[in-house]
């Protein structure tokens, strides 16, 4: 069997399409966040609360109103867009025009007091949530054994990310998005709501990392602490991708999803740390990012 | 001699003359002081219910031996940082005036509490945790290990599952506790005739297992051992399960306990085999214990943290009672000649090395179709003996008793 540096070949590729899956998770959420620092310059730190709360909403509403993975993933998103929102309305709107530390502090104590909330109702441990019946089991690819579900969480993340990268590069709302953030004032005085649209871009980047916490129920357990935990790493692929650059984020989430894939496989100790590695040694050669234009 | 000074306690109990047991006490009240893990991985088998715990042990010494004494609970959230821990107890014990610091969660905060209390002469009552506390890190003079230990957690399970050529793959948490319990399971399955096909350290704290998960399938062993605790246990029997882990490779976990059944739901659970110190459905003390602990934490049943916190502070505050002291060693020394009694532990005995020994069980996760409700979780299939359960004294190495 032809092996590189000691493992099997074989193995390697179930490796990379494990860290691939990771990749989804990572795009899908570093895209959203690429998304709000683009258009709002706001460095949303609740994002990983929301995406928490994705889950948790998906696991209520199975388990309070009976409602399957399906109806979840429509409806988690919507839900958790709509308080992103409220949020943004109420609160961030407030600091578009001081510096970008203030929208850190807010989001950040905004994810603290989500997760809290979370905690003292249901705990740490975390809640049990099974994979839909209809994506259950798996298939032998021969070098692995990859379950459904995974599969599925890549389709869906594929079809997400390229979905939102051309419907704001490709598409006439993209492109109203896009000058709003270049000039607020003037896009305003061709009679374009821009307020309504940069809260309805929030929304929607909340509503991504909401999507990202349902397709992430099944495969760990909900529980209020899963968003912190991943928080970071996805703020490591945003900064490594070029702050709000959306193609930036996208492929960044996949490559570094391989990165850390092939870590584990090769000296797992350092699989968390890997990404600030990279992160450091992007920042050193090229500050604004593998996908930033810089300034 | 202990029937003798009971009897003088009880004595001074009912005659209303605590005062004169008061005197020796430091500044007139006991200070215990719940060091636990409030907000982030181990705050639901400790955090809350620890202090719960310790809230019960008060409230029923009071009614008993401790009537008239003065006794205060402190808590605080370590956050799972041996420094924080560290300083917080150094507050605790110098300015607050803490007597004993309780639960200490978190192998590497254990660790850091042990030095403490040796170095400045206080008391430490740990529920679990590494074995190093009463080997190579003891502090006999100043601290007990009650429920539980790295050891203990293995040995039910190996000497159960070892057979002469089995073969064993570790995925093991990437730090001291982690490390602690994969050497003390190596030493019982080398000694069983086992083989260790391999071990894998992954980063603590970890989400995704199935790279991790891979590597055994793919080792060809027949066990894989989880040497890891909380998130990391339950994340990777999750994925085990999505991962089509079949027959021929069983798993085992180390450090699971009830809250962690209870998250993980019996269908991913089931069969899994593992050992605790204290299960609450064991027989009527240990399930009229969980039913009072269960009204003040509102949380569920307690877990094998929850029933050390409440036994060792109990244990601890009786000493305190009939010892008319809080001075550390004394009441080590009067810890340690008491008998132990109460709901939770079975042929309990204190150990020259800090080690409290007792019964512990081995059990088997219930399937859904077994269980009768909520935290039914548990078959017995066997209570092992606390000789069996814990490191024997000869082999400790734990230096403070060679001198």
């Amino acid at each position: 069997m032809t092996t590189i540096l000691g493992i099997p070949i074989q193995a390697l590729f179930g490796q990379l399409l494990l860290g691939l899956i990771n990749g989804a998770f990572y795009a899908m959420l570093s895209l959203g966040l690429a998304l709000i620092f683009g258009l709002l310059n706001i460095v949303n730190f609740s994002h990983g609360a929301l995406y928490m709360m994705g889950a948790f909403v998906a696991w209520l509403l199975l388990n309070e109103m009976g409602l399957d993975y399906w109806t979840a993933l429509i409806v988690a998103p919507i839900v958790v867009a709509l308080f992103g929102m409220v949020l943004e309305r109420t609160m961030l709107c407030r600091l578009y025009k001081l510096d970008n530390l203030y929208g850190l502090l807010l989001t950040f104590g905004l994810a603290l007091i989500i997760e809290g909330v979370f905690r003292q109702l249901y705990g740490i441990s975390g809640m049990p949530y099974a994979v839909p019946s209809a994506l259950a089991g798996g298939w032998n690819l021969g070098f692995m054994y990859l379950p459904i579900y995974r599969g599925w969480v890549v389709l869906a993340s594929v079809v997400l990310c390229l979905g939102s990268w051309l419907l704001i590069e490709k598409t006439k709302l993209g492109a109203y998005l896009r000058a709003g953030t270049e000039n607020a004032t003037l896009v305003q005085a061709f009679g374009i709501n821009v307020p309504l649209m940069i809260t309805l871009t929030y929304g929607f980047g909340v509503g991504l990392a909401a999507i990202a916490g349902v397709l992430a129920a099944p495969i760990y357990s909900v529980n209020p602490l899963m968003g912190s935990n991943l928080i970071i790493v996805v703020f490591a692929v945003v900064v490594i991708g070029g702050m709000g650059s959306i193609m930036g984020a996208i492929v960044t989430g996949y490559l570094l999803g391989l990165v850390e894939g092939l870590t584990k496989v090769f000296y797992p100790e350092a699989a968390s740390t890997v990404i600030f590695v990279l992160m450091g040694i992007v920042l050193l050669i090229k500050p604004a990012g593998l996908f930033g234009k810089g300034n | 001699m202990t029937i003798k000074l009971r009897g003088a306690a009880a004595g001074l109990a009912f005659l209303g003359s605590i005062g004169a047991a008061q005197a020796q006490i430091s500044d007139g009240v006991v200070k215990v002081g719940v060091l636990t893990d409030l907000s982030g991985i181990y705050s639901q088998i400790a955090g809350e219910g620890s202090v719960a715990a310790a809230r019960l042990a008060i409230d029923d010494c009071l009614k008993a031996e401790c009537t008239g004494m003065k006794i205060e609970l402190l808590s605080a959230d370590h956050q799972n940082k041996a420094d924080i821990a560290s300083s917080k107890a150094r507050e605790w014990l110098d300015v607050q005036k803490v007597d004993a610091l309780v639960d200490n969660v978190n192998a590497s905060v254990q660790l850091a509490i042990h030095t403490l209390v040796k170095e400045v002469n206080s008391v430490a009552l740990t529920p679990g945790g590494t074995s190093r506390l009463t080997n190579e890190n003891c502090a006999p003079e100043n601290a007990v290990q009650w429920m539980w230990d790295t050891y203990s957690q293995v040995a039910g399970v190996a000497e159960a599952l070892t057979t002469p050529g089995s073969t064993w793959y570790f995925l093991t948490a990437d730090y001291a506790f982690g490390h602690q319990l994969e050497k003390d399971a190596t030493a019982i399955i080398q000694a069983k005739g086992g083989k260790i096909q391999g071990a894998l350290r992954h980063p603590f704290n970890n989400a995704d297992f199935s790279s991790f998960l891979l590597q055994a399938q793919a080792s060809g062993a027949n066990v894989i051992a989880l040497a890891n605790a909380g998130a990391d246990s339950t994340n990777s029997i999750k994925q085990a399960k999505e991962f089509g882990f079949g027959d021929k490779q069983k798993m085992v976990a180390f450090l699971l306990m009830l809250p962690d059944i209870h998250a993980l739901g019996l269908d991913v659970a089931k069969n899994t085999i593992l050992t605790e110190g204290f299960y609450w459905d064991v027989d009527d003390g240990t399930r009229a214990f969980s039913k009072r602990f269960e009204a003040i934490y509102k949380k569920g049943k307690p877990s094998q943290i929850h029933a050390g916190v409440y036994s060792s502070v109990r244990h601890y505050l009786k000493a305190v009672a009939f010892g008319k002291t809080d001075n550390p060693k004394a009441v080590i020394r009067k810890m340690h000649e008491l008998p132990i009694s109460d709901d939770v532990v079975r042929n309990p005995r204190l150990r020259p090395d800090g080690r409290m020994v007792h019964d512990t069980y081995l059990l088997r996760v219930k399937t859904p179709a077994e269980s009768k409700g909520p935290y039914d979780y548990y078959q017995v299939l066997e209570v092992i003996p606390g000789d069996k359960a814990f490191k024997p004294l000869k082999d400790s190495l734990c230096a403070d008793l060679k001198k």
